[in-house]
Order: structure tokens, then C-alpha cells, then sequence
């Protein structure tokens, strides 16, 4: 609403204008190529069959659509050694994201409560503190965390997983309803606090009431976090206990028998498409966190 | 009505009012005390003993230090690192201020545009990595779809090239991250007062001179912010380095991120990942908290 306001006073109208307007978008939707290309690529060579691959071109629409990559991708590729496709992977990660997300949404919120509406002597230094977590390398964490989860009996499973996502969620989540919280009104929890409603009281039934905007966003953000991680999941894990991301990577990079890059391109499809979906279903808010976990306090 | 929750009298009850936030709060910290501060402790600790396969817990200098300093793999993802991160930077900062500013001229379909710019921020850098394997696979990618155009001689191997295989990491990398640079920088433009722009006009500035001297420069704060978080990107860069390269041909892609996994969990020598994950920390610290600094100044001016 800015610049374009200023050139139509400048210059209103005219021949120069429309042709560098059909320029703008001739450039826009240049960009929306180069963007869209990749995915584009990815679902027709999912839908061709291998020979089809080899002898056709590269962004060719397949001549016959056939699904057996996707059912292969799904159920019988081989992930390393094991043959069942990316089915139990995906399993896991939805085993390690539900709870992940849901404890570290509510303990951030809970946290991000008590540090702005009950604001304690320390509660500022206590955040930046707790937020230097979101800032970190994880690399500097991963060795003592893979001893820590040894000694818990925790290593190389999905339950490891979710203490390490709920534990390194927690500055996030924190940041995002502590940044909600500190806009709304004090007056609300003063006179509730009058009318006798202690800490938890207040929680539930006034502030988490007015927090859907919050949630929304933590939950988009952690969900989109966790499911896409990599790092942990190929440091904490082993096989069978694998998220569906380090499986794509085995799949994509298990070296024997035939290239089957239909397969691979089906089954990076299948890890991409929770996240996916919810970016279409919900842009808005996942476009919120962007900015929100952005470095910024 | 008759006084509805008048109950709050006891001393019992003052005395958990007065310090339930703090009950709550603690354990969340000590949390972050223990799983963050412990842990870079511990690493850093770890860094300056001989470990190798376990830990050991006898100081030993800076001998792991000196080790990874003579490593001539360390070197090499230092040299990508470099390579990488400015690539990865200027290119997502330019794509992604053009396209903002492309975007902000009051585009009708501005919604669906900014949609299809930004989902690959939505996809795993696995996800990505596999794609662009494909695409810029030596055989049967742009390659062999240049070939099929009639560019007989088009060759393309920088997927498995060690001098040129830093660069596919790049293209992969800016094609996911741009998108998230010109969010940022359409974020910025929205910000600028209405009343400078009128005021600009009003003094007879045309369109790019607006942009050219006068907005622009009042972003440079989103300018700052932009390079912090691309920055931090970079440096964390481990997914896609994996599901692209490998960190391969041979170490030919490594990266500090990669370099420490290696070292960590394939050649188990605890002490040199320790000493390399603590020189990527420092790293980021050496770029985050002068930018913390300079926030905080500002908002307490």
C-alpha cells in the first residue's frame, strides 16, 4: 500500500505504466515458476514409471500415471536394510510430534503466564536466560544429551525424542505467549485476582480462553519444528525407532539394487505433506511464527 | 449474589498465592538450567580432556583444540562454511527484497503469490535435499533435460563435482530460504509510514528514488534482523547438507555442523566434536549478542 500510491500520484496512468505492470507480473510469476518447479517435478516423476524416467525428459507430464511408487514408497521400499516402506517411520513421528508439541505448547504457555502476569522479582533475567535456548547450535547439546538419555533407559527411542523436542521447544514456546500475554490487559487478572481467583484459576479460565491466536501459532510452529527435524532424529535414533525424515534420508540414500528415483520422489512427497497441509490450511499463522521465532525477543 | 469466591484468607492460601508462580516457573527453569547451560558446561568441559570413544574426565589443554585446528577437514568446512553462508545470504537477501518490493506494489493475487513463495519454508530440508538430488542429478536431471533441448555439450555434474558441489547446497538452500527473506522485508515495507511515502511524492521522488533513498534505509533494522536469522541458518546447516551431498564427494561439502557429527557419532572422538561444537557456539554467539545488545539499547532509549 505504499510505493504504488506514491507512483500513481507521481504518474497516473498511461502507456509506460501498463507495460511496466505486465512486467511486474511477467517477474512475479517467473518467481512463482522457479518456486513451484521443484514440487512440480517431484509429483510427476512420483507418477511415472522408472523407464518413462529414463527415456523422458525431466518436466515432462507423465504418459501414464501409474501409483505403484507411492505404494512402494509407502509400504516396501527399503529403509537401510528393512523393506516396509515409510509406513512405521511416519508412525513414529507422529508418536514423538503429538505429545512434544502438546507439553511444550502448554508448559510454554503456563511459563509465559507466570513470567508476565505474576511478575516476580527475577522473571525478566529468568526469560532471557531460558529464550539463549532458542539461539544455540543443538550440536553443543548433543553429546551430553545422548548420555543423559542412555542413563534415562531413553536412548534410541521415540520417547527420547519427545523429552528432547519438548525440552528444546520450551524457548520457543515460551517466547511466543510471553510476547501474546504481555499485550493483554493487566486490569482483566487484577480484578480477577480480586474477586478471589488464584494462579491457576485464572489460567484456565480467563487467559488460555483468550489465547487461541497464541496456541494456534505455537502449535503450527512446533509441529512444523519437530516433524521436519533431522538433527536429533539421526542422533538419538536407531532403525526402527527412526522419524520419518531420517527414514527419506535412507531411502533416498540406500545404495543397493536399482535407483528408483520415482520412489524416493513419492516418498519425500509422503514426509512433506503433514506440513504441507497445514501451511495451506493455516498460512496465516504459520507465516505469524515465522516472524515471531525469528531471533526477535 | 451473595460475595461469589471470597475464600481467600487463610494465611496458608496468601502464602501460595504469593510464590505458585514461582513453584511453576522453577522447574521449567532449572529445565532450561540444566538441558542448555549444564550441557554447554559439560561440552565445553569435555572439550579440554582427551576423550575419545567415552568420555574421560582428566583436563588435558587446549589439545583438542590444537587437534582440530591442524585437521585439514576442519579447514575445508570452515572454507564451506564461508563459501556457503555468504552465498546463501546476499542471494536470499536480493531475491528476497526484490520480491518484496515487486510485491508491494498492490499486486490483486498478492495472497496466492506470497503463498506459493513461501511453502518451502514449510518443508523439511530432507525434503528439499532429495528434490534437488533429483533435479540436478548428473544423468537424468537438467542435464539430460538441456541435452534433450539441443544443448548436446550442456554438462552439469556439480552433484558430484568436489570443487562445485558446495554450490548445489546453495542453490537448494536459497531456493527453501528466500521466500522466508522477502516475508521479512514485506513485513519491513508494510511498516513504513504512509506519511513518508506522501511526503516523498509531495517533493517530486519517483518510484525507485523513493525506494532507493528513502525506504530502504529506514529498514535497516529488517536488514539487521534478515542477516541474523539467515546467518544463524547457515551456520546451523546440517539437514540439508545431508540429503544433498552427504557432506560428500568424500568431505568435499562439509560443513562445521556435519564435521561435528562425524566426529561425534561415527569416529567417536568425543573430545575434537566437543572442541568443533563449542567453536560453532562461540560463532553464534559472536554474532547474536551484539545484536541483543544493540536491541536492547534501542528499546531502552
Amino acid at each position: 500500500m505504499s510505493a504504488q500510491a506514491v507512483a500513481g500520484i507521481v504518474r497516473a496512468g498511461g502507456m509506460r505504466q501498463r507495460v511496466l505492470r505486465v512486467l511486474l507480473f511477467a517477474v512475479l510469476c517467473l518467481f512463482c515458476l522457479y518456486y513451484l518447479a521443484p514440487l512440480f517435478v517431484m509429483i510427476t516423476t512420483s507418477l511415472k514409471p522408472l523407464a518413462e524416467i529414463r527415456s523422458g525428459s525431466l518436466i515432462s507430464l507423465p504418459k501414464q500415471v501409474t501409483f505403484d511408487a507411492w505404494g512402494k514408497a509407502w509400504s516396501t521400499a527399503c529403509v537401510g536394510v528393512r523393506c516396509n516402506g515409510l509406513k512405521p517411520y511416519v508412525l513414529n513421528s507422529v508418536i514423538m510430534v503429538v505429545p512434544a508439541v502438546l507439553i511444550s505448547t502448554f508448559l510454554g504457555a503456563i511459563n509465559g503466564y507466570a513470567l508476565t502476569k505474576w511478575r516476580f522479582r527475577g522473571a525478566d533475567t529468568i526469560f532471557a536466560m531460558m529464550l539463549f535456548g532458542a539461539f544455540i547450535p543443538f550440536q553443543v547439546v548433543l553429546l551430553p544429551m545422548a548420555r543423559v538419555l542412555g542413563v534415562l533407559g531413553l536412548a534410541g527411542s521415540v520417547y527420547g525424542l519427545i523429552l528432547v523436542h519438548t525440552v528444546y521447544g520450551l524457548a520457543f514456546t515460551t517466547l511466543f505467549f510471553r510476547n501474546f500475554f504481555i499485550g493483554v490487559s493487566d486490569g482483566i487478572i487484577r480484578a480477577a485476582m480480586i474477586d478471589g481467583a488464584g494462579f491457576f484459576g485464572i489460567f484456565f479460565r480467563i487467559v488460555v480462553p483468550m489465547a487461541p491466536p497464541a496456541i494456534v501459532v505455537t502449535v503450527i510452529w512446533q509441529f512444523t519444528q519437530i516433524w521436519n527435524d533431522f538433527l536429533f532424529g539421526i542422533a538419538f535414533t536407531v532403525g526402527d525407532s527412526n522419524p520419518v525424515t531420517v527414514a527419506l534420508n535412507n531411502v533416498v540414500n540406500t545404495s543397493t539394487g536399482v535407483k528408483e528415483y520415482n520412489v524416493d520422489m513419492a516418498a519425500a512427497i509422503i514426509a512433506a505433506i503433514p506440513t504441507l497441509l497445514i501451511y495451506l490450511v493455516a498460512g496465516r499463522y504459520f507465516v505469524r511464527g515465522l516472524a515471531a521465532g525469528a531471533v526477535k525477543g | 449474589m451473595i460475595q461469589p469466591m471470597k475464600r481467600r484468607s487463610t494465611t496458608v492460601d496468601r502464602f501460595l498465592d504469593r510464590w505458585l508462580p514461582q513453584t511453576v516457573v522453577s522447574p521449567l527453569f532449572a529445565m532450561s538450567l540444566f538441558f542448555v547451560y549444564g550441557f554447554i558446561v559439560w561440552t565445553v568441559y569435555i572439550s579440554f580432556t582427551r576423550s575419545s570413544v567415552l568420555p574421560s574426565y582428566a583436563l588435558d589443554g587446549f589439545s583438542q583444540y590444537v587437534r582440530l585446528w591442524v585437521t585439514p577437514r576442519w579447514y575445508v568446512a570452515l572454507a564451506n562454511l564461508f563459501i556457503f553462508s555468504s552465498l546463501f545470504i546476499i542471494s536470499c537477501t536480493v531475491i528476497g527484497i526484490l520480491l518484496a518490493i515487486l510485491l508491494d506494489q498492490r499486486i490483486r493475487i498478492e495472497g496466492a503469490i506470497r503463498t506459493i513463495y513461501l511453502y518451502p519454508m514449510a518443508l523439511s530440508f530432507i525434503v528439499t535435499g532429495t528434490a534437488w538430488k533429483w533435479i540436478l542429478n548428473p544423468g537424468l536431471g537438467i542435464e539430460h533435460l538441456m541435452q534433450q533441448l539441443g544443448y548436446e555439450n550442456f554438462h552439469f555434474d556439480w552433484l558430484v563435482n568436489p570443487d562445485m558441489a558446495i554450490y548445489t547446497i546453495v542453490i537448494a538452500g536459497v531456493w527453501q530460504s528466500s521466500g522466508y527473506a522477502m516475508a521479512l522485508f514485506l513485513a519491513g515495507l508494510r511498516s513504513v509510514d504512509d506519511e513518508v511515502l506522501k511526503a516523498a511524492a509531495i517533493d517530486g521522488a519517483g518510484p525507485i528514488r523513493t525506494y532507493v533513498s528513502i525506504i530502504l534505509p529506514m529498514m535497516r533494522p529488517v536488514f539487521m534482523s534478515t542477516f541474523i536469522i539467515l546467518a544463524h541458518l547457515a551456520i546451523k546447516s546440517f539437514d540439508l547438507v545431508m540429503a544433498l551431498t552427504g557432506g560428500g564427494p568424500g568431505y568435499a561439502t562439509d560443513m562445521p555442523a556435519t564435521f561435528m557429527y562425524s566426529f561425534a557419532f561415527q569416529r567417536s572422538e568425543l573430545g575434537t566434536a566437543a572442541a568443533s561444537a563449542v567453536m560453532m557456539l562461540v560463532t553464534i554467539l559472536a554474532i547474536i549478542v551484539p545484536y541483543l545488545y544493540s536491541e536492547l539499547r534501542e528499546k531502552n532509549r
